[in-house]
């Protein structure tokens, strides 16, 4: 077990990919010369040139719908897009053709293929490049979305996420990228729709993903300091959902609060406390919360920035007002 | 219906070929028609969008290329799917939603696919497929095969993004693909003189470094031509290359177009251009056919026609539990 770095474990599974099939190739803006805006796919170019680390105009539309056909046609592609913010400008590209065509073609046809995004708030980047949009990506029949939240996750999910016959939107957190964690040596991969019980408690579940799954551990610990146990869960993926891990930790702690940096409104949060309440609704001790992002344009200002996020104080309040 | 074994040069086809492309013509003509009538019988739902006009738009071109040369294309696409040889009957199939139909009745009339005979589909978002023609061809480079993607949408689609997105990138990776538009003036009602600001198609082409040209659509035999030497540049490892094929389509957008937008005088103008009823003209004139030849034609494709549709008829509709199956491919 090694100590490494968020973006490392990622580079890690990257470089193996690489290594392990020529069909691989890897396009995005700046991944190559520039070495990728979060350095994740740092040296890659170097190592395997220009025909497999390829880098793209300023075009996502064209970069994720070239990715789509390169899958179709055989290859094995990875697009990065910078942010999940600049996905929009490829999401007719993801919803009507990556998450479509298998469906429509009766099944002929198939997209292998991995689509990597950063996603989260934290760092001043205002109102266009901050924003958490998994829930939209989860909503579509035809795509999976992982969420890793560790080092290991990133690796592992990674790993699967090649293997996939599927598209794969991999979405990963900017806060997360320095973080470091341990992670096995060895190649092993993290099947999708298998979360984590990342804490074990018996009072309350506070359920995360990616970058939320921080601020509920940091609820935790708060909680724990008011007398109550919380368990955490780390989702690891959204779809496929890991519905059977959530109500079974409801069915011990009877009482969820669920966390999202997503705007709450019609969110992924509300997703998740439709399905306790259907089919774990006489285990509540009290209702399913939300702790999610403010329902607003993410803000500059440091301060602001942070009042629009979750944090743990806020998590732990709202739990506490469970018992 | 068989496809051209061989592609000559335009001056070295013969008889039986000429008469071969004759033929791909109107049995796409009938099989159009008849489609239209079953849409009235409501055998035909949704939208259906008819290539009457515009045959020889996709018997020239698809005649020039390889077999397995894949064709993306838009959603008026069943000229596309016939010419490339797809069964009539199991195009008819589709559009009446049977289990038998290309796309198992999933895609309908917009979204046909056929993997083995590498037609990788109709799609009906407006150069929605320009970027994915650019990353099969991405893979055919890659993976050292000498194939040309062909790339077909119409002149709405060249005020999209993705026109553009996708010429500059095919051209500066220098992918193996022919993109091909079928200008026919009008997107969906809207005349491309009152939307677009160069309304030459290929000039705006000429502006991603790529070879473009306007070519007759109207006329089978140019557009043969027009489209090996195209795809004999592109086959060449030169990168993309660009035809703009001047074409009218002689029935409405779709079947719920009431045409309100163009005067009669213009489609009858064009109907005299008819690319069926010109190249039948010309033939004749060379003597190589005669009324009775074409005749036998007509019948042939009639019954072929008359087939599909009881075929379609015939075939199951797809059941329910269809209805999950394919979202997923699921893991070998």
């Amino acid at each position: 077990m090694a100590e490494v770095a968020y973006r490392e474990a990622l580079r890690m599974t990257l470089r193996e990919e690489l290594e392990a099939d020529e069909k691989v190739v890897l396009m995005g803006e700046d991944i190559g010369a520039y070495g990728g805006s979060y350095s994740v796919t740092k040296g890659l170019l170097e190592e395997f040139g220009p025909d497999r680390v390829m880098d793209t105009p300023i075009s996502e539309s064209v970069v994720v719908g070239c990715g789509i056909g390169a899958a179709m046609g055989g290859l094995r592609p990875m697009v990065e897009l910078m942010t999940i913010n600049f996905s929009l400008l490829a999401f007719d590209q993801i919803v009507n053709n990556a998450a479509k065509i298998s469906y429509m073609s009766g099944g002929q046809l198939n997209v292998p293929m991995v689509i990597r995004m950063a996603s989260g708030a934290g760092s001043q980047l205002s109102s266009q490049h901050s924003h958490s949009l998994e829930g939209w990506y989860a909503h579509i029949p035809g795509l999976k979305v992982a969420v890793p939240y560790t080092p290991r996750d990133a690796r592992g999910l990674l790993k699967t996420a090649f293997k996939e016959p599927n598209p794969v939107i991999f979405i990963e957190h900017t806060a997360l990228y320095g973080r470091k964690g341990e992670v096995p040596d060895n190649e092993y991969s993290i099947p999708f729709g298998e979360a984590e019980i990342i804490r074990e408690g018996a009072d309350v579940t506070l359920i995360g993903y990616s970058g939320s799954v921080y601020q509920a551990l940091g609820a935790a610990d708060i909680l724990e300091g008011n007398g109550r146990s919380a368990e955490v869960l780390n989702l690891r993926t959204l779809r496929p959902l890991d519905v059977e891990a959530i109500i079974g930790s409801v069915r011990k702690t009877h009482r969820a609060v669920v966390v999202e940096d997503d705007w709450k409104f019609g969110g992924f949060a509300g997703e998740i406390s439709a399905i306790i309440m259907e089919q774990a609704f006489d285990e509540l001790d009290g209702p399913v919360q939300r702790v999610c992002g403010a329902d607003v344009p993410m803000p500059y200002a440091k301060q602001l920035e942070q009042a629009a996020l979750p944090s743990p104080q806020q998590i732990a309040e709202t739990a506490l007002g469970l018992f | 219906m068989t496809q051209l074994v061989e592609r000559p040069p335009v001056e070295d086809l013969s008889g039986d070929q000429q008469i071969q492309l004759l033929r791909q013509m109107m049995l796409i003509r009938r099989f159009e028609t008849k489609a239209a009538e079953m849409y009235t019988k409501q055998k035909i739902a949704g939208f259906l969008h008819l290539y009457n006009g515009e045959e020889a738009v996709a018997v020239g071109a698809i005649s020039a290329l390889n077999g397995d040369d894949p064709i993306l294309t838009h959603y008026r696409d069943h000229g596309h799917a016939l010419a490339r040889g797809l069964e009539p009957k199991r195009v008819m199939a589709e559009l009446f939603g049977k289990k038998t139909g290309v796309s198992a009745g999933k895609g309908g009339s917009m979204h046909l696919f056929d993997i083995d005979k590498h037609f990788l589909g109709g799609y009906a978002i407006v150069a929605g497929h320009l970027p994915l023609a650019c990353g099969v061809a991405l893979a055919n480079k890659r993976l050292g095969n000498d194939k040309v993607v062909l790339c077909i949408f119409g002149d709405g689609a060249v005020n999209e993004g993705e026109f553009h997105e996708a010429l500059n990138l095919a051209s500066v990776w220098k992918l193996p693909v022919l993109f091909m538009c079928e200008n026919n003036f009008y997107g969906m009602g809207t005349d491309i003189r009152h939307v677009s600001a160069v309304i030459e198609v290929y000039k705006r082409a000429e502006a991603y470094a790529l070879p473009a040209k306007q070519v007759d659509g109207m006329n089978v035999l140019e557009m043969y031509d027009e489209t090996l030497q195209a795809a004999d540049f592109v086959r060449s490892g030169n990168g993309p290359s660009f035809l703009e094929a001047i074409c009218f389509r002689f029935r409405g957008h779709s079947m719920a177009d009431p045409e309100f937008y163009r005067r009669k005088e213009e489609t009858e103008r064009w109907r005299e251009l008819d690319p069926i009823l010109t190249f039948r003209k010309k033939l004749t004139n060379e003597g190589v056919i005669d009324d009775t030849a074409f005749e036998m034609i007509e019948e042939e494709i009639e019954q072929n026609v008359r087939e599909a549709v009881e075929f379609a008829e015939e075939s199951p509709a797809p059941p329910l539990e269809d209805l999950y199956a394919a979202v997923y491919k699921e893991n070998s």
